[in-house]
């Protein structure tokens, strides 16, 4: 499953939950969390419970933000959602393994151990305090069900005392180590939201960084933004080029019994042939080995 | 479960519907329904509400129904908000 571009989209806005599509992100994350008001926790359960039920969404990803372990509507948000059987379910706040396994044996609880089975639910945590970075590690080897992770820097950004800029030094540690966490897990790094929604050169270059640090793909909370996450998050053309040219040779090498190959002049090895397997993965043309 | 006091749910939003509930004596239900899509969809709104009542076990109700071009998911969800507010678990 790719997560070029995870889009949030708040669960009590009814225009919002079913054009969603539309926009073309990869996944739609129907917000139960932050940008739903205390009064209306309850209506916007329903209607994403209802919109899970009743309508499609082709091609997409469907994932819920529920609200965190600490809360009353933790358990309500649950119980209601997981039946109409959402892909993933992101986990705000996640400080500790003990956060996952306490979703999971939430899970377990309403579905039951077949039906959660058959569901399959991914979990993604969301790390955005300075306990959950510090926790990191021990939260992604924490169940073989988390397939990523995301980084939320407005709320580590205020637990730790920083000043939140568009540059993001005071974040660069914090997305690094959510970077490597990932890495070593092999689950997907997703990065922070960029806030301003009008400034799209202040996004490219935001996205174009993480993009570089090694994250795989980033939330977005307008659908302004989802075109161009996606497109900074694609391998381009020529990447796509290489990575195809290098399985090939890597292919026949094999066939031939060859051990050591070249594409380019560069020599192959085994990290370059992962790489490339990545790059067409992202590419949306699947594993070719 | 019963309806015991007012309660509401729902927006004047493009795609939404504000739904506003009361208790009525007696078991009978009562139903206004005011749509940007009246001619053309009342008796479909008025079904999908009989069936939401239906489906949640529901009488004795004032529900008065105003549309905003609702899918059938987001009115039956705003229903079930509004009456979810407005009930009590009957013994």
């Amino acid at each position: 499953m790719r997560r070029r571009v995870m889009l949030y989209v708040p669960g009590n806005t009814p225009a919002m939950v079913q054009n969603a599509t539309v926009f073309g992100s990869d996944s739609i994350i129907f917000d139960l969390e932050d940008s739903i008001p205390l009064e209306e926790k309850d209506a916007a359960r329903i209607l994403v419970k209802n919109a899970l039920q009743s309508l499609e969404y082709p091609d997409t990803e469907t994932v819920v933000r529920i609200n965190s372990i600490q809360t009353e509507h933790f358990q309500k948000d649950l119980e209601m959602i997981l039946p109409a059987g959402p892909h993933a379910i992101v986990l705000p706040k996640t400080e500790s393994g003990a956060d996952i396994r306490e979703l999971e044996s939430r899970i377990l609880q309403i579905l039951g151990e077949d039906s959660c089975e058959k569901a399959n639910i991914e979990i993604i945590p969301l790390i955005e305090s300075a306990l959950g970075l510090i926790n990191i590690v021990e939260i992604v080897n924490s169940s073989k069900n988390i397939t990523a992770a995301q980084f939320g820097a407005e709320d580590f950004s205020e637990n730790i005392g920083a000043r939140r800029t568009k540059r993001g030094m005071e974040i660069l540690f914090a997305r690094s180590q959510v970077v490597a966490a990932c890495a070593s897990r092999m689950i997907q790094a997703i990065d922070t939201p960029f806030t301003d929604i009008d400034d799209e050169a202040g996004l490219r270059e935001d996205a174009g960084f993480a993009r570089n640090l090694g994250f795989d793909g980033k939330s977005v909370i307008s659908p302004r933004h989802v075109d161009i996450v996606q497109q900074i998050f694609s391998p381009s053309a020529d990447e796509v080029e290489f990575a195809t040219r290098v399985i090939e040779a890597f292919k026949e090498a094999e066939k031939a019994g060859k051990g050591a190959i070249s594409v380019d002049r560069m020599m192959i090895d085994a990290p370059i042939v992962k790489r490339a397997e990545n790059i067409l993965e992202k590419a949306g043309i699947g594993n070719p080995l | 479960m019963k309806i015991i006091r007012k309660a509401a749910a729902g927006t004047l939003e493009s795609s939404d519907a504000l739904i506003i509930v009361k208790p009525l004596n007696g078991n009978d239900i009562k139903i206004e329904i005011s749509s940007i899509v009246k001619q053309q969809y009342q008796k479909k709104i008025e079904c999908a509400v009989y069936q939401s009542l239906e489906a949640l076990q529901i009488n004795g109700i004032h529900i008065k129904v105003e549309d905003r071009g609702a899918l059938d998911c987001t009115l039956a969800a705003r229903i079930e908000t509004a009456i979810e507010r407005a009930a009590a678990a009957e013994e």
